[in-house]
């Protein structure tokens, strides 16, 4: 069995809780009593239907406010999967909570009103979904019940989103009917979509294709902590405990540790206390190296056959998390992995209008979820990968070091 | 795209041999963070209850640092309402894997703080742990401390980060926690804050027994069937024990029970069943229709919002 990480985006109009809400209930992950819990809020409603959007909304404020605030996680599994939802706001005052969501995601599910079309939400969500590069789209074309199930208004939909996806280079996109109200070709194929012959939601969720997601070339191994017991018998043992974000690594593998370009051999791997001849992404393991050499926490060991960009100059796209704004000329703390830097903001490029995908040039500082463009200066080298390149080794945080808040998300050029 | 030869056709799929279960991407990504914690604090401790999250805790520990010591005690919080088989297990397996075991009694911070001792039925100590937990942590000057929470326990639950932030009097403010994107954690803090780590965020309660199938992990017995005394009340088994007022239309009997959650005598109730090993355990919950709070936790029905007003004080 793997696990699937997704994420949802569009708004309580949209009928995203509903959709959350019936996948976990379809596929029983929906205890009797939380739905009773859910029953007695809905009780004064008129309708009398149970607002399957209360069972994600966490928060007293969220409940009394009706809208998702912040991001919150759901589970559920099948005999094939296990999947994590992260189930995340969809206003625009909201964007830095869906960039938080969409961050760790393989998949999203865009969702789409049938009697509205591509409108400007969709737009926004399709370009986050495309910065943080995520791996796979879902276009669920919502509410085909009050389109009376028609093919056209779907199919038009298709060729605008299509359009939109290729402005985007966004590649693999699912287009799917659905009722996320009555259930239809959520959990079981509609009737009343007969012209249908894709998957189910589910479906599909179960069944694409995620192995390549996990990037097996570029051997990236980030050390968190060095494991030295410094007991009699294990008097010069020093292992490097850290996982492996990318790759594969084997005894044997020459080595470089970055920034300092030291090269060395790694002469053992343990996996869970015990000794083996390879491990790879992403396990959690112990690096051993042929020669006493200088590592510690932030280094990074990379294989020699693939080496990642170091530099002190980063060009990022970033989206701003704090409600202070982002100045040029301010000074952050970067981190990457395990790595931590003393940074500066040196100059704001552009802005990216999330609607439009217009530039606004001229920008010298940014406000809570706005996403620009900027170049980053390092205190030392850092070792990383472009973000399109290597998600996994091209995102960083931007933490205010006198809040020590984290105020930014880097995606690296 | 991959330099890698995979053999398309194999059974595992296109990444052959080198592909997780999803057991082994969960583990991995607990061991990450617990790494995270050692590198990133002066000060962590271990949360250990005795009850089976935390024990799952302490075997990814183990996973994470051998050969080497942990790099942080194992705390307990003992509000002295706790079951002996559970307080047994934590002697026994602090003892055989030779780390540092620190507890600190609810009944002694009642006493130095002049407390008042909960009253009722059922009167439990559950809210009482807080003021001993920040005590302790005041105490140690811990800057991080590791819990076994789960976000599919519960709703504030799942809106917590894994790196989650609280103030100097150990508050928790849904409305200020720091984005956590990638696998990144910011645990920066100021002095006399201190951030709550769950490592095991991501797991479900079926996740967990089925990690504790594979690494065949030890349990304490009350987490097996056995025969025992329980008082019937709303519909939920309570253990009887000293701690609990009996009234005159009482129902106490016998019954073959095994307990979903390990909590405090008085706040956690048992589940009639017959599931006498690992496997008839996973069959009951899969079957199981109620979740393991709403089944176990008499302390959670007070309000909607109970579990995120006692987080907003401290509560772990």
């Amino acid at each position: 069995m793997d696990l699937l990480r997704f994420i949802t985006a569009g708004s309580v109009d949209d009928g995203k809780s509903t959709l959350i809400g019936r996948l976990l209930y379809d596929s029983k992950s929906i205890m009797i009593d939380h739905l009773e819990a859910i029953e007695k809020q809905t009780k004064n409603r008129e309708d009398g239907e149970i607002d399957l959007a209360l069972l994600t909304d966490g928060l007293r404020a969220e409940r009394e406010q009706g809208i998702t605030i912040d991001v919150a996680y759901k589970y559920f599994s099948t005999p094939k999967r296990k999947f994590i939802i992260a189930d995340a706001p969809g206003h625009i005052q909201y964007t830095r909570n869906m960039v938080t969501g969409a961050s760790n995601s393989e998949l999203i599910i865009i969702l789409i009103d049938a009697r509205k079309g591509v409108i400007e939400q969709t737009r926004r969500h399709s370009i986050i979904a495309s910065l943080l590069n995520i791996p796979h789209v879902v276009v669920a074309v919502n509410k085909m019940d009050l389109v009376e199930y028609s093919q056209d208004v779907y199919n038009n939909i298709l060729i605008d989103y299509a359009e939109l996806a290729k402005q985007l280079g966004i590649k693999d996109v699912t287009y799917i009917p659905i009722s996320a109200l009555d259930g239809d070709n959520l959990v079981d194929a509609s009737t009343n979509l007969p012209w249908y012959e894709g998957d189910t939601l589910l479906n599909h969720l179960e069944n694409v294709s995620i192995a390549d997601d996990i990037n097996l070339t570029n051997s990236r191994f980030p050390v968190q902590y060095v494991v030295r017991p410094q007991t009699e018998e294990l008097h010069d043992y020093r292992g490097y405990a850290g996982k492996i974000i990318s790759g594969i690594y084997k005894v044997g593998d020459s080595i470089t540790i970055l920034p300092s370009g030291v090269k060395s051999t790694v002469s053992k791997i343990e996996l869970g206390g015990k000794e083996v001849e390879e491990a790879f992404a992403p396990q959690s393991i112990i690096l051993h190296l042929a020669d006493d050499v200088d590592v510690s926490r932030g280094d990074v060991i990379v294989n020699d056959k693939d080496l990642p960009q170091v530099e002190q100059e980063l060009e990022v796209v970033l989206c701003w998390m704090d409600s202070k704004p982002l100045t040029a000329g301010k000074k952050y703390l970067l981190q990457i992995n395990s790595t931590r830097v003393r940074s500066v903001v040196k100059d704001i490029e552009y802005k990216l209008n999330v609607n439009t995908l217009e530039k606004e040039l001229n920008i010298e500082s940014a406000g809570l979820n706005d996403i620009v463009k900027a170049t980053i200066k390092t205190a030392i080298p850092v070792a990383f990968d472009s973000y399109k390149k290597l998600r996994v080794n091209g995102g960083t945080i931007l933490i205010d070091e006198t809040s020590n808040v984290t105020v930014g998300a880097c995606m690296i050029q | 795209m991959s330099n890698i030869n995979v053999n398309n056709n194999s059974p595992l799929g296109v990444r052959g041999k080198y592909h997780l279960d999803y057991l082994d991407q969960l583990e991995s990504e607990s061991i990450h963070i617990m790494r995270e914690v050692a590198g990133q604090f002066e000060r962590p401790a271990l949360l250990f209850s005795g009850g089976k999250d935390s024990i799952v805790l302490v075997h990814l520990a183990l996973k994470a640092f051998r050969p080497g010591k942990f790099p942080f005690p194992l705390v307990h919080i003992d509000t002295g309402h706790n079951f002996q088989e559970a307080l047994d297990y934590r002697d026994k397996l602090a003892d055989e894997i030779g780390e540092k075991l620190i507890v600190r009694n609810v009944g002694d911070t009642i006493k130095a703080k002049n407390l008042t001792e909960p009253k009722g039925k059922f009167a439990s100590r559950n809210a009482l742990q807080t003021y001993t937990l920040l005590d302790t942590i005041e105490e140690f000057k811990l800057d991080a401390c590791i819990g076994g929470a789960r976000r599919d326990e519960e709703k504030a639950r799942a809106k917590e980060r894994i790196f989650s932030v609280r103030d100097e009097f150990g508050q928790w403010n849904p409305k200020l926690q720091r984005p956590e994107l990638w696998s990144i954690y910011n645990g920066k803090i100021d002095k006399g804050e201190n951030v709550r780590v769950f490592p095991i965020s991501n797991w479900t309660e079926l996740d967990i027994w089925n990690y504790i199938k594979r690494e065949n992990i030890q349990l304490p017995s009350i987490y097996f069937a056995h025969d025992r005394e329980v008082l019937e009340f709303e519909g939920q088994y309570v253990a009887m024990s000293e701690f609990i007022q009996l009234e005159a239309n009482d129902k106490v009997s016998v019954k073959k029970v095994r307990y979903r959650t390990v909590g405090d005598m008085t706040c956690t109730a048992a589940v009639e069943s017959d599931a006498s090993s690992i496997d008839d355990i996973i069959t009951e919950i899969i079957a199981t229709k109620t979740s393991e709070r709403g089944e176990t936790r008499i302390d959670d029905k007070v309000s909607e919002a109970a579990m995120e007003d006692r987080k907003k004080n401290g509560y772990f």
